[in-house]
């Protein structure tokens, strides 16, 4: 018999690898290269290198890899599931291995190839929710402008970890921009992205499982990157292999699985022959021809601002500086507003030395000119403002509109799409009246623009500008960047070209903004008089993409990129005294000296990573803070806030010795409002009742491994942790009963909990091992009704105590539905005498709204004191929705939650009270809040309110929320003024 | 709910949209509101235009299946192959805690945004909950719950005969047959009676049984989740046709016990929540009929040699040993148990589908999964999520690989023969 040699060729999502072995196993072959999506050409050549190199065609052959199943489908050859061939390959080079942790380009997985010492595969794949994976960390590097290597070579010198979301780039960049902004350590963030990195896979993948055993590291990202695999270390608390050849196991293994006859040669053939089809979903090319391109052109070039660079200008000039999330953008206007100099300038995370740059250019360049004013807005406006003494700065949303105005004076419409972010604004009667922020899962912004061109190969401006040419864009449809990838990865499998994708990729950011972030159910929705601005607008690509969608010609100024720096200047001469400008001198300039530091703030249980920013004489920024605490700045803070007062009652319930032993309750989810009801009704019994400890990072973390469906929301899986660490505490007994119904406040059709919170004892029961070493009281209850109450408590507590008597059970419910009441009034009058005390002291009033459980620091990250340091009265939604009678609603309201919010939306709307307004706090993967916020803003709308909603995951930095909450407050001034 | 109401006059000229799920019993169930006055018309639109027409009606982050549903109807609306001014539509409404209660208003809402604010929606609820629910006659819902055990006969008789049978399109066709028999007799007040059931359903599974068959072992896969993704092929990617093509042989518990779950949640109901002695045996009577009716189903799939659902009560056993009864928000605890049922019956290979961010799946489907495993180690389960962004690439790779550990698991079988 032939010797048999077995190949097996694994394409990935960004890469090719081969392996051919011989009839005994060992390597004849391998080979690693990128493919650039170019599947079938390399493909085909690495084949003819293979049989040259084996010298012989003749093989057994088997496709694997997520970019390898389509094309096996296609050309009908044998295909073996990567993580099957994973497992195959681990099993023959390493023998007995625990568990397998393999990232890759697009792709996270954990293998646990034994269960208690007994062979059984069990696979976790990253979801439809990914990040953590090789593109996030590539994605994250571009961020601070380096290479993967060279962030691993960072990561190497960190002193301290900052806590980064890795779920979805778009959190990720929001916790780590702030962070560069303010001066934090390139070292420090690049080990805490990696950090990121670890936690995602092990909250996201493990679930309820442990990584122990013996480890191995396998990938892409692991294999070149040693420090995430120290980090992996660090946080497993183990030390896993990353053996000879880990980027080749699943080609190894699609070899040792191959079985089918092919012959290399022919299959090569095959494969040049497999010519991209174009069978793919299309949508309508941006042009149809060269002349519509033209007339585009010429319209879109009206629209002007002119840069006259005149070295003589002597008279006053304005600086606005835009300091972005990744780009700082600078201008120089003249007292006729038209502009002198500018700068556009990635910020490389700092966007310090680029604006000292400017002033000095500019100070050099027009050195008779006065600078009268001077203004700062985005991200790295407080920084910029104090480091150069800046006059004033204002929030970015204020600075754009100022702009847009000087193009556009009816300008009823603004989008702006930045490099990380898209904002919206609607402008009614001369203020702005709504704002739209992307969220947590929208993409669809500059940087993936940028990075897709980047993995690609081409430069942004060259990438775009292919998908002019473009004559059937693909049609990648409207959602987060991990779902766009698999669809470029889908379309290119289809034979897609470049120009297409690239056209493809404009059309579906513009849709992602339309439908994502507005949620415009078409283009007459937005505005007549629509101005478009942010630097991806600057690409025709996008900007005609924006209007064939929205089937309305739009502004868009030449400056598009810098209309933020453009406003800020305007703001500045409108706020001009007369008299120079504060800003920095020459002589300012040559003493400038930055230095940063990072301390740990222990002014409260936050304990925030502060960066301490010091410039010369003494002037300090500090960044990184929830609060105002460590900046000692007084402001016009309010101490009326209805979530302290809640919480504070809460924390009333305290434990009190009794003879029948401990009984842990965990605080989170419903236990926010019914704690009141079972502490007192345990209490009463005789149990000595323990309240699990507050949220906190760490909390979570306890019992992350533990979470079963990642995509539930933050309050939930807080839970694991909550029970985790009473059981930590030697608590016996942890009462969390199922509730399917809430109390009947008599509002809605029905009064039911939501799923998660109705049933997540069962999840907390099954998926937690400890769970099973204590006494975990999880019975179906009824608190609605106080006679069926006593049966089922009766019920779930007499086979534990029997001793329990039936008058007991009695006196204790009656106890603890009095105390439940005379908590809720309590928060009820609260709620009155700070609504009258705003009233009489003239302060404006937020009712925050969400859920009892977004009480929960860890859950609402400050964002009460964050409105508190704004300068208003916080109210919780409770504190006034029973204020509401009953009233229809265009939803079904059922759930007894909700209905408070939908009552506090119409108190709200119907208040006629311009300082009364309503923030919604949504948390992310909240499947009812899709239903809830909608009709909470229809009652605000027609109340003539504004309606504002934050979104709320595991983030735990607050710059996006405080511009939006600070845009909030803007548009509330400037809608007091015109009134 | 506001909007115009369906009036009794408007049965004369309007169509009624419905929106397909479970292609079959939606046949015969068109059947019966046909022979009621109403003028029926299932939709079977599907595509990009579809998809895009709910995802720009519909808030995005709402369940996929809302999103599809009404896509259809709009896209329907939209098509100008209907007088909009003599259409009106059709869903369905459980009143559970679900936030799939929700989908008549949501349908309510992009009617309004869409200008068509005059075309009517009809209720499809038992739970009273919308002004404009349809009408329902006794008789009227023991034809439908008739319609339904015939649906899940044919489901499960094909599909157990499909992928083994020796001349392709054998049982398809046999399927159709009996689906034509079938509706020309759904008119006759004779199906209201048992033993015409029970005749029909013999006849069904002896005719299913006389099909030639490969004499093969397949790979077996039970697919559970919820209600809408796991039966319609829009929803679902066509799973069916894919696992077909994989060679598997797929089990997809019947719409009929989704029946009895949401009746037998009246009896927890009543055991929890307290009811009136007198409203406790009627809920008892209505199970006790219900399951006379199932197990007339059972006793022809198995005496013809087919696998049939296990007996209710153990179904109900099954799913108390992983989660408690009171469970009964979406598939609620019925999907657990399903689970159990189809390890137990030989379809270990299970694949739990549902919506992106699905509220009752992480606790029923995701969060029992590890217990699932627990009690029945052959077990080998894989959740996918569906919605409008996730690529078929991606589901189809984790199928994949689930088949896999799957194949390897059926060649250990054959290798060491069973003991028992």
């Amino acid at each position: 018999m032939n010797k048999e040699i077995r190949v097996g060729l694994d394409i990935g999502s960004t890469t090719l690898k081969a392996v051919a072995l011989d009839d005994t196993g060992a390597l004849l072959y391998e080979k690693y290269e990128r493919h650039y999506s170019m599947i079938t050409e390399k493909a085909a050549a690495m084949l003819r290198d293979i049989a040259a190199t084996i010298g012989t065609g003749d093989v057994r052959f088997a496709i694997s890899g997520s970019a390898g199943m389509g094309l096996a489908e296609r050309l009908g050859l044998a295909f073996q599931q990567e993580v099957y061939a994973t497992r195959q390959a681990v099993e023959s080079v390493l023998g007995d291995v625990d568990t397998v942790i393999e990232l890759g380009g697009e792709d996270a997985k954990i293998l646990f190839l034994t269960n208690n010492g007994r062979k059984d595969l069990e696979v976790r794949m990253n979801g439809s929710c990914a990040g953590g994976t090789g593109a996030f960390i590539d994605q994250m590097a571009t961020l601070l402008n380096v290479t993967p290597d060279e962030l691993n070579d960072l990561a190497a010198h960190y002193e301290k970890l900052y806590s980064v979301a890795s779920r979805c780039g778009v959190f990720a960049k929001s916790d780590i921009q702030p962070l560069l902004n303010q001066g934090a350590k390139k070292e420090d963030v690049a080990a805490s992205i990696l950090a990121a990195v670890v936690n995602q896979t092990i909250a996201g993948l493990a679930q309820g499982r442990q990584i122990a055993g013996r480890v191995v590291y396998l990938g892409g990202p692991l294999t070149f990157l040693p420090e995430l695999r120290s980090s992996f270390d660090r946080i497993l608390g183990l030390t896993g292999i990353c053996p000879d050849h880990s980027l080749y196991f699943v080609a190894r293994g699609a070899a040792e699985l191959a079985d089918s006859r092919v012959n290399l040669e022919e299959l090569a053939k095959t494969l040049d022959a497999a010519v991209a089809g174009n069978d793919y979903k299309s949508c309508k090319p941006l042009f149809a021809n060269e002349e519509e391109y033209q007339e585009f052109k010429t319209r879109h070039d009206a629209d002007r601002v002119e840069t006259v660079e005149d070295p003589g200008y002597s008279g006053k000039a304005y600086l606005g500086v835009d300091a972005g999330s990744t780009t700082v953008k600078a201008v120089l206007m003249r007292e006729d507003e038209q502009i002198l100099y500018t700068s556009y300038l990635p910020n490389g995370g700092n966007p310090v030395p680029l604006v000292k740059d400017f002033l000095e250019t500019v100070y050099r360049k027009f050195p008779n000119m006065t600078i009268a004013g001077a203004a700062s807005t985005g991200y790295g406006e407080d920084m910029v403002r104090s480091a150069f003494c800046f006059d004033t700065s204002l929030v970015e949303t204020m600075a754009h509109f100022a702009a847009a105005k000087k193009f556009q004076p009816d300008v009823d419409f603004i989008i702006d799409i930045g490099g990380q972010d898209i904002k919206c604004f609607q402008i009614r009667n001369g203020v702005i009246d709504n704002i739209f922020l992307n969220e947590a899962c929208s993409s669809g912004c500059g940087s993936f623009l940028q990075t897709f061109a980047g993995a690609l190969g081409y430069s942004i401006a060259d990438f775009a500008q292919r998908g002019i040419y473009a004559d059937n864009p693909v049609d990648l449809g409207s959602r987060c960047t991990v779902f766009m990838n698999s669809s470029v990865k889908q379309a290119q499998k289809d034979g897609a070209s470049i120009e297409n994708i690239s056209a493809g990729l404009s059309v579906s950011v513009v849709k992602n903004a339309i439908y994502k972030v507005i949620r415009a159910a078409n283009g007459d929705a937005l505005g007549k008089h629509i101005v478009v601005q942010g630097g991806t607008f600057l690409n025709d690509a996008v900007l005609r993409a924006f209007e064939q969608e929205i089937g309305r010609n739009v502004t868009r100024p030449n400056i598009a990129g810098l209309m933020g720096a453009y406003g800020a200047a305007l703001y500045a001469k409108r706020k001009a005294t007369g008299g120079k400008s504060t800003v920095l001198n020459v002589e300012g300039l040559a003493k400038f000296t930055h230095q940063v530091r990072n301390i740990t703030c222990n002014g409260c249980e936050n304990h925030c990573s502060l960066t301490i920013n010091t410039f010369d004489g003494g002037r300090r920024f500090i960044g990184g803070n929830r609060c105002e605490k460590p900046t000692a700045k007084k402001g016009n803070a309010v101490q009326m806030s209805l979530y302290d007062y809640k919480r504070q009652l809460l924390a009333g319930y305290t434990a009190q010795p009794g003879r029948r032993g401990k009984l842990g309750i965990p605080m989170g989810l419903n236990f926010f409002e019914l704690l009141p009801f079972f502490h007192t009704f345990f209490t009463k019994l005789g149990f000595e009742v323990i309240q699990s400890p507050v949220s906190s990072r760490s909390l979570y973390q306890l019992g992350q491994n533990t979470i079963s469906s990642d995509t539930a929301c933050y309050p939930a899986k807080l839970m694991h942790g909550h029970i985790q660490s009473l059981i930590d505490s030697g608590v016996e007994t942890i009462f969390y009963p199922c509730l399917t119904y809430n109390m009947d406040e008599g509002k809605g059709t029905n009064h039911y909990n939501c799923p998660v919170v109705a049933y997540y004892p069962e999840v907390i029961r099954v998926n937690m091992p400890d769970v099973r070493k204590i006494r975990f009281l999880s019975d179906y209850l009824c608190i609605h009704d106080k006679k069926q109450f006593l049966k089922r408590i009766a019920a779930c507590l007499h086979p534990h105590w029997p001793d329990i008597t039936k008058r007991e059970l009695q006196q204790a419910a009656e106890a603890a539905y009095g105390e439940y009441h005379a908590y809720l009034d309590k928060v009820h009058r609260k709620g009155e005498e700070y609504l009258r005390l705003a009233k009489e002291k003239g302060l404006p009033v937020i009712i925050l709204a969400g859920r009892p459980y977004h009480l929960d620091p860890e859950v609402n990250h400050g964002i009460d004191q964050l409105i508190g340091e704004l300068g208003a009265v916080v109210i919780s939604e409770d504190a006034i929705a029973w204020k509401e009678e009953k009233f229809p609603v265009n939803v079904l309201n059922q759930w007894t939650y909700h209905t408070r919010l939908y009552a506090a939306a119409k108190f709200v709307a119907e208040s006629h009270d311009p300082k009364l307004n309503l923030v919604q706090m949504v948390s992310f993967g909240c499947g009812l809040d899709a239903i809830t916020t909608d009709e909470v803003r229809s009652i605000l709308e027609r109340g003539g309110k504004i309606y504002t909603q934050i979104k709320i995951d595991e983030i735990t930095n607050l710059g996006a929320v405080r511009i939006r909450l600070r845009s909030l407050f803007s548009a509330l001034n400037d809608q007091g003024g015109a009134q | 709910m506001s909007g115009p109401k369906f009036t009794e006059v408007m049965k004369k000229d309007y169509t009624i949209l419905i929106p397909d799920m479970t292609t079959i019993h939606f046949k015969f169930l068109a059947h019966i509101f046909r022979s009621y006055g109403y003028n029926v018309e299932i939709l079977y639109n599907q595509g990009q235009e579809v998809v895009d027409e709910g995802l720009k009606y519909v808030h995005n982050d709402t369940c996929y299946p809302a999103l599809l549903c009404i896509g259809q109807m709009m896209d329907a609306l939209h098509s100008g192959k209907y007088d909009v001014h003599k259409t009106a539509l059709l869903l369905s409404q459980t009143g559970g805690g679900c936030r799939a209660s929700n989908y008549v208003c949501l349908l309510r809402k992009a009617l309004d945004k869409a200008g068509f604010d005059f075309v009517p929606v009809l209720s499809l609820n038992f739970a009273g909950l919308d002004e404009n629910a349809v009408p329902f006659t006794i008789p009227m819902v023991i034809k439908a719950m008739m319609a339904v055990i015939y649906g899940d006969t044919l489901m499960l008789l094909r599909n157990q005969v499909i992928p083994y049978e020796v001349e392709k399109g054998a049982a398809d066709r046999l399927t159709e047959e009996w689906t034509a028999r079938l509706l020309s007799n759904f008119r006759s007040t004779q199906l209201l009676s048992r033993r015409t059931l029970r005749r029909n359903l013999n006849a069904i599974a002896a005719d299913f049984a006389k099909i030639p068959v490969r004499d093969e072992q397949r790979v077996k896969v039970g697919v559970v989740g919820e209600i809408y993704v796991k039966y319609a092929a829009l929803g679902n990617n066509n799973l069916e046709q894919f696992l077909y093509e994989q060679g598997c042989e797929t089990m997809v518990p019947g719409l009929y016990d989704f029946i009895m779950y949401t009746m037998q949640n009246s009896l927890e109901d009543d055991a929890l929540y307290g009811n009136s002695k007198w409203k406790h045996f009627l809920h008892v009577q209505i199970v006790k009929f219900l399951n006379g009716i199932r197990n007339e189903m059972r006793k022809a799939a198995m005496d013809h040699g087919f696998t049939a659902p296990s007996e209710f009560s153990h179904l109900l056993d099954l799913a108390a040993s992983v989660i408690g009864r009171g469970c009964k928000m979406g598939e609620g605890w019925l999907l657990s148990g399903e689970m159990m049922e189809l390890a137990e019956l030989g379809y270990a290979n299970i694949i739990t589908v549902q919506p992106f961010g699905c509220l009752p799946n992480h606790i029923v489907a995701k969060g029992m999964a590890r217990t699932v495993k627990e009690k029945c180690p052959q077990a080998n389960i894989v959740a996918i999520d569906y919605d409008p962004g996730a690529t078929r690439v991606n589901q189809e790779n984790r199928i994949k690989l689930m088949l896999s550990i799957a194949r390897e698991n059926l060649k250990q079988q054959e290798q060491e023969p069973a003991l028992v």
